[in-house]
């Protein structure tokens, strides 16, 4: 069966432009959540990983500018960055051997609410014709097809926060089935004033009075997530052709992959989360104790922070292997999370260090988990499993182990 | 919004196409555009939708779905448009 393995990493997130930036920061626990200004203080909820200085006319063309939502131009400069790391021209591999398949989980929101104004305030002829499909979920992909010829099997995955990591298994699996490239990963961007207010109706989004402590998964004060934008573009190749070609960069194979979904509320039975980790372990031919680190969903909220530390003391054993979050250094990033968590994962198996969380994080003893807090830990990775729970059941995992 | 009644040249066009459309490499501020097609131009069926939307409300003239599949070039079109003012006034 063939094998996949990542050769090129674009990271678009709000503590650093850059995979390089972003690495540096996540390492250094430099946060990129900040109050995010909507110019009206009334929101309820203040604070967001929100990615400032980003120039879209330096990286945007002009004539993709007028029909991308913010969400499509971090994703194209991200699919920029990754075929840059992975030395790989994109006009080389165009055609039917090389697909696009991304996550993205509410869509183009800053452009379609800038639309709808022109609808209710001018009148339906000054809005927009680039708004019947620059608002939604597959914009990613497909402006990414276009623009790179990528015209081998492509889709955009829906599951919210663990949509990622089902985009990745699927791109796996078009690896598996003859194309030998595929971007995958996911990005997202919905912070405009509408995007945020509906991220606050998940009753999920922290409101605290600093951004140092507005989101703090698996800590006794954790009270909601932050909602952010951004993530992570990747090159998965054919190993094989990757080899082949001598590709620079082999950070590492998609090993494993599972989803499960949850039963429905009040029937009693138990949420899939476990299941996917074990599910993506067996997927992987490997069992929990060559794990060296488990990267979390890091939820945010006492009920699924609790949920989640069960599920990997389930797996693991109590404080069995190192847990690490560095999303609460950046927010939740919707369908763009879990890529980053993988892409953080490939980099630590590639410098042998763990992320911490802030030690702000007051860690409850009987989630009886190995929660990497204050510093780093340098060890040897070389096999890591990445969690990713989607609002409404959706529960996924991907197993990441160094090239061999 | 009243209806400028000057005419539609191919500079003031061009302007319009780059302000909703963009603008790829297949030309520049130095190109004679008048005889290339909006297809060498880079602008696809979207982006003629949206230049006549931005026509119809500057310049008052409606160019219908089918009639905009006819007119291929700059020069064309600003030939129509013209061609409307002038009747209208």
């Amino acid at each position: 069966m063939k094998r996949a393995v990542v050769t090129g990493i674009g990271v678009v997130a709000p503590n650093g432009l850059t995979t390089d930036d972003f690495w540096a920061a996540t390492l250094e626990g430099r946060s990129g959540i900040r109050a995010v200004d909507f110019g009206d203080t009334r929101y309820s909820a203040r604070f967001g990983g929100q990615i400032v200085d980003f120039d879209d006319r330096r990286h945007i063309p002009s004539r993709l500018l007028p029909q991308t939502d913010r969400m499509t131009r971090l994703a194209l400069y991200a699919a920029e960055s990754a075929f840059r790391d992975a030395e790989l021209d994109p006009e080389a591999v165009a055609g039917y051997d090389s697909g696009v398949t991304l996550s993205n989980a509410a869509g183009g929101f800053a452009l379609s609410h800038r639309e709808l104004k022109k609808l209710w305030s001018e009148g339906p002829k000054a809005v927009s014709a680039y708004l019947s499909f620059a608002w939604f979920y597959a914009c990613n992909s497909g402006q990414l097809s276009i623009r790179h010829g990528l015209r081998g099997p492509s889709a955009a995955l829906v599951a919210e926060q663990a949509g990622g990591l089902d985009a990745i298994g699927y791109s796996r699996r078009s690896v598996r089935r003859g194309t030998t490239m595929m971007l995958t990963g996911g990005v997202e961007s919905a912070l405009d004033p509408w995007g945020w207010v509906s991220h606050i109706s998940s009753g999920r989004v922290a409101r605290p009075d600093a951004p140092e402590r507005a989101y703090l998964p698996f800590s006794s004060e954790a009270a909601g997530y932050v909602p952010g934008e951004g993530g992570a573009v990747m090159v998965l190749e054919d190993k094989d052709e990757a080899d082949a070609r001598e590709a620079p960069r082999r950070y590492g194979e998609i090993a494993g992959y599972a989803a499960t979904f949850d039963p429905a509320p009040g029937t009693g039975r138990p949420a899939g989360l476990r299941r996917a980790a074990e599910l993506a372990l067996a997927d992987a031919g490997l069992t929990p104790d060559q794990i060296d680190v488990v990267f979390a969903d890091g939820a945010g909220s006492l009920d699924l922070d609790r949920a989640e530390a069960a599920a990997i003391t389930g797996v693991f054993g109590p404080r069995a292997v190192p847990v690490s979050v560095p999303k609460s250094l950046v927010g939740r990033l919707y369908a763009g999370g879990a890529p980053l968590d993988v892409a953080t994962a490939l980099l630590s198996i590639r410098d042998n260090v763990i992320p911490s969380a802030p030690a702000a994080v007051d860690l409850p003893q009987d989630y009886d988990i190995d929660l990497v807090v204050g510093t780093p830990r340098r060890v040897p990775v070389d096999r890591a499993l990445v969690l990713a729970r989607g609002r409404g059941g959706f529960n996924s995992a991907v197993v990441v182990t160094a090239a061999a | 919004m009243s209806a400028s009644s000057s005419e539609l040249t191919i500079d003031s066009l061009r302007a319009i196409l780059v302000e909703v459309a963009g603008q790829d490499e297949s030309f520049d501020a130095t190109t004679d555009i008048a005889a290339m097609t909006f297809d060498e131009l880079g602008y696809d069926s979207l982006a003629l939708m949206e230049l006549s939307a931005t026509i119809e409300k500057r310049f008052g003239v409606a160019i219908d779905e089918e009639e905009l599949t006819n007119l291929s070039t700059p020069e064309a079109l600003v030939l129509f448009v013209n061609g409307m003012l002038a009747e209208a006034s």
